[in-house]
């Protein structure tokens, strides 16, 4: 899902970039309300975590295999500005120190996999807890609801921005097909591990699960008085 | 921890480009690769001069070609999507090898392989010659935010230990003989992923309050100085300018 360079033409790369710097400067905000002093070493490892969690290639079907985008992940663990933040400088490193993603296509990737995904997962995340019953498995399926929807979100934000800038004669329908066929498999993948992880999390650590506060109660610690 | 560990991409050395300031090198890539975007791909010979002033940059650094065409592998999810273009591009149709491909596609396949690969070569050299930790120091004095390089300072330093985390867990799993064979395994994965978050975030509890001992207040120390003088600036500017005259040639040759 990485855009390369050339994919899209310069005027709509700068552009999208110009887009990213305003979503990123919000997130950058938000981020010191959401984790105060704590933002950098907190945020670097979420970084940390979900860049080794992209490594994790899971079996899609016989042969294939995908990998967690993980931005509806970060964003129910540690909250949507720090999330767009922690994607957004996966996103940074992977294209300056590991070629991966191009440069001048930074911008596109950005808006792709770290604010639509985080801006639709999460979004989905709050509004399904808003009518579901108070209760960890609806957190759980909340969150398998939003990971699933946040995939194709940013395949269709990608045909978007190709319909506006691509350099290639291919038709956006196509595009569009192919980018949003793909990607709703690669989404119920993401959402199984997101969901799954959320719930992990939540049963040993629920105080962690930013998008889950108030809904889970804190664990109490029973003690038995030691018979003499 | 404290043992500078350096990347695997970083090849260490002293040549004129290992040597130039960070933001020097930043610059003069993005313009360069913004440069070969905006160059129209009907022009081949364009792409050819730019991947020559790439070879003259990789022998100035002392990078062995070799190691570039390696690392160029990452690309290769994006060479089969070219690929496939000529099938599916509209507009009329050329016979290659006795099958009909799209003339459109074809050049739209042409211009994303050279431009994306270009990309990722420059990419590449900047990676090779610069070493992450001063590349951060770049993309700071380019007036980034210090909270966005401190986070991707904390990403590089931790995340060779989150890594090596969810290696000792493939290692764990597999004594225990899992194998992912099919979409049941991807409950016992996210299980890992789970537990990998937990170990990083409270991982990043630990550091944080480490650093706060030791009077962390929201800056970092600044240790080392990259300033840069004109000099360094116009040695940068030869790659962008150079790269300048082929576009400005591609886009007024008729």
């Amino acid at each position: 899902m990485h855009v390369p360079d050339g994919f899209i033409d310069a005027p709509v790369s700068i552009a999208a970039g110009a887009v990213a710097v305003a979503g990123v400067a919000v997130a950058l905000r938000g981020a010191r309300r959401e984790l105060d002093d704590r933002t950098a070493p907190l945020a670097g490892l979420t970084a940390a975590f979900i860049f080794a969690a992209q490594m994790l290639n899971f079996p899609v079907a016989s042969g294939t295999s995908g990998h967690l985008l993980g931005g509806t992940l970060a964003a129910i663990l540690v909250g949507p500005y720090t999330g767009v933040l922690c994607v957004s400088v996966v996103l940074l490193v992977q294209g300056l120190l590991f070629a991966d993603g191009g440069l001048t296509a930074l911008g596109v990737n950005i808006i792709n996999m770290a604010l639509v995904t985080v801006l639709v997962g999460y979004g989905v995340f709050r509004l399904l807890l808003r009518v579901l019953p108070r209760s960890r498995a609806s957190v759980t399926a909340a969150s398998f609801a939003a990971a699933l929807v946040s995939v194709p979100a940013a395949a269709v934000a990608f045909t978007l921005i190709y319909a506006i800038g691509g350099t290639a004669d291919v038709s956006v329908g196509k595009v569009a097909a192919a980018m949003v066929g793909v990607h709703v498999l690669i989404g119920i993948g993401e959402a199984v591990i997101t969901a799954i992880t959320v719930s992990s999390v939540l049963a040993v650590r629920p105080d962690l699960v930013h998008g889950a506060r108030g809904v889970a109660k804190s664990l109490e610690l029973h003690v038995e008085p030691a018979r003499a | 921890m404290g043992a500078g560990h350096a990347h695997r991409l970083y090849l260490p050395g002293t040549s004129p480009v290992h040597r130039l300031p960070p933001q020097c090198k930043l610059v003069a890539l993005l313009a360069f690769v913004l440069l070969v975007v905006a160059t129209p791909a009907h022009r081949v010979w364009a792409f050819a001069l730019y991947a020559a002033l790439l070879a003259a940059v990789a022998v100035a650094a002392r990078v062995p070609l070799a190691t570039v065409a390696r690392r160029v592998v990452i690309e290769v999810p994006f060479v089969a999507f070219a690929l496939l273009m000529p099938f599916v591009a509209n507009g009329p149709r050329t016979e290659v090898l006795g099958v009909a491909l799209s003339q459109s596609g074809l050049w739209s396949a042409w211009n994303i392989l050279a431009k994306g690969t270009l990309g990722v070569i420059a990419s590449i050299l900047l990676a090779a010659t610069t070493e992450p930790r001063v590349l951060l120091l770049g993309v700071e004095r380019l007036r980034m935010p210090q909270l966005i390089t401190q986070i991707a300072t904390f990403m590089l330093r931790y995340g060779d230990v989150v890594t090596a985390e969810l290696g000792r867990m493939r290692t764990a799993r597999a004594a225990r003989g899992f194998e992912a064979r099919d979409l049941r395994a991807t409950g016992v994965l996210a299980r890992s992923v789970g537990a990998l978050f937990l170990r990083s975030y409270e991982r990043g509890e630990r550091v944080h309050l480490a650093m706060v001992s030791r009077g962390y207040d929201g800056r970092m120390p600044a240790l080392a100085d990259v300033g840069a003088t004109g000099v360094q600036w116009a040695a940068a500017a030869a790659l962008p300018a150079a790269a300048a005259l082929v576009a400005a040639a591609a886009w007024m040759v008729p």
